[in-house]
């Protein structure tokens, strides 16, 4: 115990330009003993693999319906979750569905995260006419609550898969930027990148060895932050309709064509909105576990 | 203060100017031609001509921004494709009831956020600071259109206390303050408030928690000021930051309200924007967009304002 207390600060006083061994194992040590995070960690990764296989341990198939077993209750023999709508096994269709709900949730905030952290650093960095112009283009982007932004541009681009990935890239580009730039801002100007810069270092090389590990950590976890926003974000849109299309399985476009369900069948309809729910819950916590281990400061 | 708030409006301005813009670009990153937003696919050629030449859609695109421009500073929004109306006075109703909605949502989540943010801010490691973070964070993460419907068919469905849908009980979209009405607020009203309670609380978490370890504390109890003096201290201390964020959640709330409006019928905004993405009616949808977003810049305006008026080191900002 008193190793692991001496080791992990005095990693972090330091704030070399290249962390040091003693600050990563120091991370995995303080994850390790953080049970919660570890859990949600541990619920997530089941999550991956299953709809990863979904093909190969589906029991039935997420398409095929039958009118005489539509809408039938949670332990129905066969049927464990029940069925929907359509008498299509619920299942099925809830490991089906993580598939899209994942992909739309995260594809946005990886986006995002290459092209915010790049923008971001570079209007830290370079600052200037350029970095004014970048964070003067971001602040109008700010003047829209996210749920607005990502309706509008979906909205306009019509319904669709790409449309909604590429809108709510759009949504959370600028946080990104504004994280990013903050955070090379106060790394731009400590003692050993004025020192790289007198001793000659030009600047690809000041950003590859001095700027980019140091700020490249809190950027990473703001944006595993934002991924719980981002499903639920995603999925909302596919319950608005702008999202998938039927006959695609998705937690919220299921959750919307479920809503017929809940005076017959309220605990079957309710099951897609607990997946997103648990799912977002988990990145939320393990977003919150990553940022004290690796102790950023929001 | 002056000076002050005189830089505030003109900072805004360019931001008003640029939402704007984009509004207007919306029309225009639809798929197909801007016409085939306005008019049926059906629509006669010279039926096309003619509204091509009322909508300045033959001019280049920068006169088209600002005629288009100058008449929504005339309010004139232009009319829907799907009734063929103009505008305004349906969005006006909208807005209202959004407005309603957002600010019911607003007298239940800011309270508890502030309640349960204070405490886990002053007791902070304890199962009080876990229970109440816990809460956040269940708050921040559920999906608040099927929290909605959970609170149906617990509330509607099972106990059949509340009504599920619409605004009243013949579904007409004014709103005014009496028994049937607030029977049918109280529903969307919590679903809507988790968001806001959640993210208050872990506001208020930080900046308590923070005031609290500060040395001008440890002074004042030091020099033996009780428990109630030292809170005030931490009211005064915490006041910016927290309205700050109050205010800007107030305009998340105003706009973010879109899909918890679906799933109980609320005519407001967020019905009509669903509405017009449904029939595609691209004209609707820009200017229930435009005005959502001026709210929130207006909204943005009046926190920035607020705040140099309490706290004197935010003027020089």
């Amino acid at each position: 115990m008193s190793e692991i207390a001496s080791t992990a600060p005095s990693g972090l006083i330091q704030a070399p330009a290249r962390a040091p061994a003693g600050y990563w194992s120091g991370v995995f040590k303080r994850l390790k003993r953080d049970r919660l995070t570890l859990i949600c960690a541990g619920i997530l990764l089941v999550m991956l693999i299953m709809i990863l296989a979904a093909p190969l341990i589906a029991p039935h198939s997420p398409y095929q319906g039958s009118m005489i077993r539509r809408l039938k209750p949670i332990g129905f023999p066969g049927y464990p979750l029940g069925t929907d709508e359509l008498g299509r096994d619920m299942v099925t269709r809830l490991i089906y569905g993580g598939r899209l709900s994942w992909l739309l949730g995260i594809t946005p905030v990886v986006m995002a995260f290459v092209i915010g952290g790049l923008l971001g650093i570079i209007a830290g960095f370079a600052g200037g006419w350029l970095g004014m112009l970048i964070m003067r283009v971001t602040d109008v982007f700010y003047a829209f609550p996210s749920v607005l932004l990502a309706v509008a541009i979906s909205g306009a681009l019509g319904a669709g898969i790409f449309n909604a990935i590429l809108s709510l890239t759009l949504v959370f580009i600028p946080p990104i930027i504004r994280v990013a730039e903050t955070v090379t801002t106060s790394v731009r100007v400590l003692d050993y990148v004025e020192s790289a810069r007198a001793s000659g270092a030009s600047v690809f090389t000041i950003v590859r060895v001095h700027v980019l590990p140091n700020v490249l950590g809190p950027i990473f976890v703001y944006a595993t932050n934002l991924i719980s926003v981002a499903m639920i974000l995603a999925s909302g849109l596919s319950f608005l309709g702008l999202g998938t299309k039927p006959p695609e399985a998705e937690w919220g476009l299921m959750l919307n064509t479920l809503r017929t369900a809940i005076y017959n069948q309220p605990l079957v309809a309710m099951l897609p909105g607990l997946c997103i729910f648990v799912t977002s819950i988990c990145f939320n916590l393990v977003s919150d576990g990553l940022r004290g281990a690796m102790d950023v400061r929001s | 203060m002056l000076i002050t708030i005189l830089r505030r409006i003109l900072y805004a301005l360019p931001i008003a100017l640029a939402v704007s813009l984009f509004c207007f670009a919306l029309v225009h990153i639809a798929p197909g031609d801007p016409i085939n937003a306005i008019l049926p696919p059906d629509a006669p050629a010279d039926v096309v001509d003619a509204v091509r030449k009322t909508y300045g859609l033959d001019k280049p695109l920068p006169v088209q921004f600002g005629i288009w421009l100058w008449k929504v500073l005339q309010g004139d929004l232009g009319k829907s494709l799907a009734t063929g109306r103009d505008i305004w006075p349906d969005l006006s109703g909208a807005l209202q009831n959004t407005l309603t909605l957002a600010l019911a949502a607003a007298m239940i989540g800011f309270p508890i956020g502030i309640v349960l943010g204070s405490l886990a801010g002053a007791f902070r490691g304890t199962w009080i600071d876990r229970a109440c973070v816990g809460t956040a964070v269940a708050g921040v993460s559920v999906p608040h259109y099927w929290l909605g419907m959970v609170m149906v068919v617990i509330f509607s469905v099972t106990l059949n206390w509340l009504p599920s849908m619409g605004a009243s009980q013949d579904g007409s979209g004014g709103w005014s303050l009496d028994w049937e009405h607030l029977q049918h607020l109280v529903l969307p009203a919590i679903t809507l408030s988790v968001i806001p309670m959640g993210i208050v609380t872990r506001t208020l978490r930080g900046i308590i928690g923070e005031i609290l370890g500060q040395d001008f504390i440890t002074t004042l109890r030091g020099k033996g000021l009780r428990r109630p003096g030292v809170v005030v201290h931490v009211i005064k201390n915490a006041a910016p930051q927290a309205l700050s964020v109050m205010g800007l959640q107030l305009g998340y709330l105003m706009g973010g309200s879109i899909l918890v409006e679906t799933v109980f019928a609320w005519p407001g905004t967020g019905l009509l924007l669903n509405n017009a993405i449904f029939q595609r009616d691209i004209p609707v949808l820009q200017s229930t967009i435009l005005v959502l977003a001026m709210f929130f810049v207006a909204l943005n305006l009046a926190v920035d304002m607020a705040q140099s008026l309490i706290d004197p080191r935010m003027r020089r900002a």
